[in-house]
């Protein structure tokens, strides 16, 4: 979407170029509101609440009441803490997730830009928000930010390389679709991806796929069960524990961002985002509803696991990456390349998808039911065989002292 | 060629200086101002990475001498105070000391006012393990559902007790002798519905919790505690039943009337978090099996104090230890009687302060994450421990 041909209007490229800036970040922050709205009143239902109520109908001014409230709030510095790592990192955190928005594609015309890498783009920029977060762990001077920080690092490195894998499998079974005289160069844009999924969602040919990518954006996002770097009952809050005000909300705003983001990546990559999967041509406005329909349902899902989940411990967090999803993203590349290079079916990688899928859950279950073994027993009281009284009986003692 | 020199001597061949990576153990304050601790308990961690190397508990930052307290009022008097050593199962606090006062004082109570007392101290277990199970949630890393699901429950037996003696928390409904005054005309018909509505919220905490493999994970051997390691600890109640032994004070050294009840006692077998976790669930099962053969029993008449009780308690000179099963374990009031209106020496034995002192075992070695989630499974509860 170029907006000077958008607009109707003719202007220099610098100005375009910062009112895209500018429609970003307004747009981004509504939507991080709306999706804090959402997630509180969601969350609220899950845990028999009702959420916020008080500010505005049915509470919709929460977010913006929040923010006022940051906004006003005093920015406090801890006299010990490294003055420019300390300042520098939420917007180290912050500006990464929003350069993300630049390939999204919402609808088959509307995103910032097709970029031919975009797949790869997302996943370079996104990883620097890492950077962001250890300079606040570091900055703090706190001991439990910088474990917060650590623990995010660890599990930065840990969950990108399985979801990197897996994005590898995607692209060649978009590459072996797209390819139009053995050229998939388009492949890597994130809009050609979705453009392809006209009557196949990617979800029916890599389910295993999905599955990690969705494992993987938790990780990413530290949203349980992968939430140990900002865990409460642990590390009081992890790496953001010593910020406040704007400063605090620019991580918060950073975090829910990316939700979106990786969420609208999830939906394109494996829902056919702004596709609808009966019949090919629908018009704008539908398909924006369709992202965003596609969008809510993956929300919904990520917030409910919030709900229903307790938090992993780093070292089962690590091993499941490494010992788990790594094992199994490899073996998706490696059978998808050799059956498409022999030329098969999209069921059958489908089907090979499906396979690993079940192998995996089926592990999973098998191992934590071994882990889990055998419940309490039970020692039964009869009313017969009560034994006898010894202790309870008054020992007359000569009351000693005064 | 350039002779390379180390320390001073000529080297003929290259050296390979071998440098170990150095690193420090970090001390992390758990505590007193902690979302874990549960109150104010302080917990110094001496962790290598993740690792705990050492952990030093420091308590008593709720100490408020309420031995002291009780030996300074009559024997009346200081059943208040009762109330606030075990915040959560304050009528179980209850019962032991006015138990113990009546055995002291050799004062018989009538039938009814013993079910009402069983029937409020059984409720209060229940309350206590929503509680726990609630709070222990959130440790294991819960987002506010368990504890929300938990406190609905609770919510409702509160409102019975507040329909019993006008107060939520701090009870103060028992009387040397028996009760206050009659519970309310509708009392067991509203202890039905509340066990129904409360046998269905158990089972929604072992839907949430119990098979969910993320949770297993974090509880399944960790923190395992042997019997004999339980025993030699003083470990009582269910941490001590997980650890494997049957010990039950309710059974095996039987008081009030639970003689009179047909229930079992939930065993762990490994003693580790997950099995501390299954006893509570299990007992607050059996707890309702307790409640309802109790309700269909109790009189629904009938005096509910002494028809002569004297106008000034003074016990005849003796010593007491009376002994039950609160909902953390084995609470025991050690009683002195001189003759006179107030006790010459009370001792309040507090399972959550021997429950504590095997914490330390527990959690050396294991992850920081496994150190909270043990202090979660004893369910402390700081009031009791620091008296």
């Amino acid at each position: 979407m170029v907006l000077s041909e958008f607009a109707g209007v003719s202007m220099p490229d610098w100005i375009d170029a910062l009112l895209r800036v500018i429609f970003i970040v307004a747009l981004m922050t509504i939507i991080a509101f709306a999706l804090i709205y959402l997630e509180r009143k969601i969350l609220a239902r899950f845990q028999a609440r009702v959420g916020p109520t008080r500010t505005g109908p049915i509470g919709t001014l929460q977010s913006i009441a929040d923010a006022l409230k940051l906004v006003t709030k005093e920015d406090v510095r801890p006299i010990t803490a490294d003055r420019w790592a300390f300042e520098l990192a939420p917007y180290m955190a912050f500006v990464p997730v929003f350069l993300v928005f630049v390939p999204m594609p919402f609808t088959e015309t509307w995103f910032i830009r097709d970029l031919n890498l975009g797949l790869l783009f997302v996943f370079g920029v996104l990883g620097l928000n890492i950077v962001g977060v250890v300079m606040a762990a570091w900055g703090s001077d706190n001991k439990y930010a910088l474990l917060g920080g650590v623990r995010a690092a660890a599990q930065a490195i840990s969950y990108e390389i399985p979801m990197l894998l897996i994005i590898v499998a995607v692209v060649m079974v978009a590459a072996s679709r797209i390819a139009v005289d053995g050229d998939a160069s388009a492949a890597g844009s994130i809009n050609a991806i979705v453009g392809d999924q006209t009557t196949t969602p990617y979800i029916l040919l890599q389910p295993l796929g999905f599955f990690i990518f969705i494992v993987g954006m938790l990780a990413e996002l530290h949203r349980p069960p992968f939430d140990m770097p900002i865990a409460e009952s642990e590390v009081v809050g992890g790496y953001f524990v010593e910020y406040s005000g704007m400063r605090w909300g620019m991580f918060f705003l950073a975090e829910y961002t990316a939700l979106f983001l990786l969420v609208v990546l999830a939906s394109s990559l494996f829902l056919g985002g702004w596709n609808w999967p009966f019949g090919a041509d629908v018009g704008l406005g539908l398909q924006i509803v369709l992202t965003f329909v596609k969008t809510s349902v993956m929300i919904v899902l990520v917030i409910g696991s919030r709900a229903l989940f307790p938090r992993l411990r780093i070292d089962q967090l690590m091993a499941f990456s490494w010992k788990v999803l790594l094992p199994f993203a490899i073996v998706q590349v490696l059978a998808n390349g050799i059956i498409l290079a022999y030329g098969g079916a999209d069921w059958v990688v489908g089907l090979v998808s499906f396979g690993l899928l079940v192998a995996l859950g089926g592990l999973v279950y098998y191992v934590m039911r071994r882990k889990q073994g055998e419940g309490t027993r039970t020692v039964s009281t009869t009313p017969a065989t009560p034994r006898v009284i010894t202790s309870p009986e008054v020992t007359p003692v000569e009351a000693g002292g005064d | 060629m350039v002779q390379q020199t180390f320390e001073g001597e000529v080297l003929t061949e290259p050296v390979v200086v071998e440098r170990e990576f150095e690193t420090v153990d970090m001390n992390i304050n758990i505590g007193p101002q902690h979302p874990a601790t549960h109150g104010v308990f302080r917990m110094v961690l001496t962790v290598d990475g993740e690792i705990v190397k050492d952990a030093i508990p420091y308590i008593g930052y709720m100490h408020r001498g309420g031995e002291k307290l009780s030996e300074s009022l009559d024997y009346r008097g200081a059943l208040g105070y009762q109330d606030r050593t075990d915040y959560l199962a304050a009528f179980n606090s209850e019962w032991v000391y006015v138990n113990a006062v009546e055995r002291l004082a050799g004062i018989e109570i009538p039938e009814r006012a013993e079910y009402v007392r069983l029937i409020l101290a059984e409720f209060n277990r229940l309350l206590s393990h929503f509680m726990f199970m609630g709070a222990f949630g959130t440790d294991v890393g819960y987002f506010g559902t368990a504890f929300t699901w938990t406190f609905k429950e609770r919510e409702r037996i509160q409102d019975l007790f507040e329909a019993v003696c006008g107060d939520r928390i701090m009870y103060n409904y028992f009387r040397v002798g028996g009760l206050a005054w009659e519970p309310h005309e509708t009392f067991i018909e509203d202890s039905h519905w509340v066990l129904d509505q409360v046998e269905v919220g158990i089972g929604d905490v072992d839907d949430l919790m119990t098979n969910n493999e993320v949770f297993v994970a974090r509880c399944r051997d960790v923190g395992a505690m042997s019997a004999d390691e339980a025993i030699s600890f003083g470990v009582t109640g269910p941490m001590l039943r997980a650890s494997g032994v049957p010990f039950d004070l309710r059974v095996d050294e039987p008081y009030s009337i639970y003689d009179r009840f047909h229930w079992e006692i939930p065993v762990g077998e490994r003693g580790d978090v997950y099995d501390r976790y299954l006893v509570r669930l299990e007992e607050m099962r059996q707890s309702v099996t307790i409640l309802r053969q109790a309700l269909d029993q109790m009189p629904t008449s009938g005096p509910i104090e002494p028809e002569r009780m004297p106008a000034r308690l003074r016990p005849p000179p003796g010593e007491i230890y009376m002994r039950q099963e609160n909902p953390r374990g084995e609470y025991g009031i050690y009683m002195v009687s001189d003759g006179t209106d107030k006790p010459w020496r009370v001792k309040m034995r507090s399972p959550c302060f021997h429950n504590l002192s095997s914490l330390r075992p527990q959690v050396i070695n294991t992850y920081l994450a496994d150190a909270v989630v043990a202090l979660g499974s004893i369910d402390i509860v700081l009031c009791e421990v620091d008296r």
